[in-house]
């Protein structure tokens, strides 16, 4: 007998995703195409940096996405606490190392940009400190959810640290900022409008769609991997116990 | 047959993955006492932790004097006297000084007398002073048997009250569990020994499946003792 | 109230019960601090100004030391179902074990910093500034290190996956506790940064406490 109290959302999630993911897929390929396109070709090289501010059209999509990605980890985290939707946990579980991979290119890809300007791979101001911290609190996450033999306890754990670590995020990137003023200053979400020449924005913008998108098919595929690996282990234990 | 106070209905409960108790229903009126039996496995103490609203289960309702308990979560704890497989004892404290703490934390510190009479009752006057981690197997448990007597709480959840006690201890508990259910009190206790007193109920869970009924599955079956 | 005054008595009364316990803790930290000069050379000016953030660190690392038995010991002797099953909130209780273990570790930790900063060459006013930071921080370590605590209750490798949990989220308390002290060598005063530091205990005594008990009650099922 199937493990029918498990199967009821997961199941439908299933269904969803798999008629989406072929439209999503080709959707992603030629986002990347167009984006790549106009990030790699058509935008003009800063005066001042020359070519290496490409790196840009990589780096600062992955930021959004690492810090949008750990909000995700926020809500799922809630949604699980509150309504113990089972979809949740497997997405939470799913979506933190896609989170964190971001987490990992942006540092990375911020070191290889900062390389020519600062001569060196790393320098500590303020915006490349946070992102570290927030791969810390993604490793956080994705090892406090695999430490337990019960997957549900690990999956709750995790939550609450999401929650707890959405709340502390902030704070953390408020005081790194007053610690060290060396980045410039954001220059896309601010009040007066962006700074950045509109040559450049709107191939970011593209390309942060891209990434979007990306992210998506990312955790949509992992997201049913769990499902199956949850299942599979479900069915495991149920022969378990009639053997 | 008293009045019902707890009335279960339809409880279930599932444990990673596998369901442990399912449409799970008694009642248990002022004076009674439940004995549950079965194998180990079969969810005593998965049932006594529901009650104790440690474990949530996934269907089914609790409720007490008609009220469901988990309205009232706190004031539903106030009325639970607790004795797990672990004593809760602090191993560096005295006797004495854990039933006090134990009291305190309740919200309700004992007066003296009714320290010394749960202290006698157990024959622990002259270990009140030394501390727990000294004491046997046996006489630590004789200390959580008068934990939960100290606290006068109308039911007692009690998970094998008998494990490692000496005849003489044995009859103490009986004699301290026959004037708590005299009193009016419930007791609700998961035992593999006889608990030697007639009056009992006795509740049987992880009934064997047959080759038609889901595996894993358990169903109570209740069966009252003349 | 009772059971919350009754729980930190308790708490306080099993520590004085073992005093070493709290000795080792306190000992890390002096050794810890001392590997510092030992690693880096005791040119005098320049411990002088990694005096602030050495000190601060040990103290984080030391504080997270005694973390991980917080709520294990009790869970292995029974004592958490009791807590669980107590009638008044978890939150209580939880606040109840962080303030216990603030006062055997941060506090002393407040009170020896000092004189380990005699020994880096800090100045009487910093030395001050010192004591002051740690006092109004380390309870701030302490909410952050015991829900670091409650969510590893049990799991594996608790000790190390506590580290890393807490310590991320404590980096505010360290920036502007150390901070403080540099801000003072430079000649400002460091009451903002007091103010902050006792806004982020704030923060941490607003938030931890509820999680602390949803993770408790993640280990009692």
């Amino acid at each position: 007998m199937v493990d029918l109290h498990f199967l009821a959302n997961p199941a439908r999630f299933r269904r969803f995703s798999q008629r989406v993911l072929p439209s999503l897929s080709f959707a992603t390929v030629l986002a990347f195409c167009v984006g790549l396109y106009f990030a790699l070709v058509q935008s003009p090289p800063d005066y001042q940096q020359g070519e290496t501010v490409r790196i840009m059209f990589v780096h600062v999509p992955s930021a959004w996405l690492s810090m949008a990605g750990y909000g995700l980890l926020a809500v799922l985290g809630a949604a699980l606490l509150v309504w113990r939707h089972p979809l949740a946990a497997l997405m939470a579980r799913a979506a933190a190392p896609v989170g964190a991979c971001f987490a990992l290119v942006c540092l990375l890809t911020g070191s290889l940009w900062g390389r020519p300007m600062w001569g060196t791979y790393w320098v500590w101001d303020a915006r490349l400190t946070s992102m570290l911290l927030l791969f810390f609190l993604y490793l956080g996450h994705i090892a406090l959810s695999r430490a337990y033999d019960d997957p549900d306890r690990g999956d709750r754990a995790a939550a609450i640290l999401a929650l707890i670590g959405a709340i502390n995020l902030p704070i953390i990137k408020f005081s790194v900022d007053w610690w060290n003023t060396l980045h410039q200053p954001a220059s896309v979400a601010r009040l007066g409008g962006p700074s950045i020449h509109p040559a450049i924005l709107l191939p970011l913008l593209w390309m942060a769609g891209s990434f979007l998108l990306l992210f998506i098919l990312l955790v949509l595929v992992r997201t049913e991997t769990e499902i199956d690996r949850r299942r599979l282990e479900n069915t495991d234990q149920i022969a378990d116990q009639n053997a | 047959m008293a009045p019902a106070l707890l009335d279960v209905t339809d409880l279930a409960c599932r444990r990673g993955g596998r369901q442990v108790f399912d449409r799970l229903s008694f009642v248990l009126g002022a004076g009674e006492l439940l004995a549950l039996t079965g194998r180990n496995g079969s969810g005593k103490t998965t049932l006594l932790r529901a009650l104790a609203l440690l474990v949530r289960p996934d269907a089914g309702t609790i409720r007490w004097h008609g009220a469901e308990i988990r309205a009232e979560p706190e004031t539903w704890r106030g009325r639970l006297a607790w004795l797990g497989h672990l004593e809760g004892l602090k191993g560096d404290l005295s006797v004495r000084e854990n039933l006090l703490v134990a009291e305190r934390l309740r919200g309700a510190p004992p007066a003296e007398d009714r320290l010394d009479g749960a202290l006698t009752a157990f024959d622990l006057a002259g270990l009140a002073a030394r501390p727990v981690r000294i004491l046997s197997a046996g006489q630590r448990r004789r200390v959580a048997l008068a934990r939960v007597v100290l606290s006068q709480a109308p039911l007692w959840l009690l998970d094998e009250p008998l494990n490692a006690l000496d005849v003489p201890a044995q009859a103490a508990f009986r004699s301290a569990l026959q004037n708590h259910l005299a009193a009016g009190g419930l007791a609700i206790a998961a035992t593999h020994a006889d608990l030697g007193l007639p009056a009992a109920r006795a509740l049987e869970l992880g009934v064997a499946p047959s080759s038609t009924s889901p595996p894993g599955g358990g169903e109570g079956h209740e069966t009252h003792e003349p | 109230m009772t059971g919350f005054i009754a729980l930190v008595a308790r708490d306080l009364r099993l520590v004085w019960r073992r005093p070493g316990d709290v000795a080792v803790v306190l000992a890390f930290f002096v050794v810890a601090t001392v590997l510092f000069p030992l690693g880096i050379g005791p040119e005098s000016n320049l411990l002088a100004r990694i005096a602030a953030g050495v000190l601060w660190c040990a103290a984080l690392f030391a504080s997270l030391l005694s973390l991980d038995r917080l709520f294990a010991a009790d869970y292995e002797d029974g004592t958490l179902d009791l807590l669980l099953l107590a009638p008044w909130p978890l939150e209580l209780a939880a606040l109840a074990k962080c303030l216990a273990h603030w006062i055997v570790t941060g506090l002393p930790l407040a009170v020896l910093a000092p004189f380990l900063g005699i020994a880096f060459g800090l100045d009487r006013p910093s030395l001050w500034a010192l004591a002051a930071t740690l006092f109004v921080g380390t309870p701030t370590l302490s909410l952050i290190g015991g829900l670091a605590a409650a969510l590893t209750l049990g799991a594996r490798r608790s000790g190390a996956l506590l580290a890393l949990l807490a310590l991320p989220l404590c980096v505010p308390t360290l920036i502007f506790g150390a901070g403080a002290i540099e801000t003072l060598a430079a000649g400002e005063s460091f009451t903002t940064h007091l103010a902050i530091l006792g806004a982020l205990a704030l923060v941490a005594l607003a938030t931890t406490p509820w999680a602390m008990a949803a993770a408790l009650r993640q280990a009692g099922e």
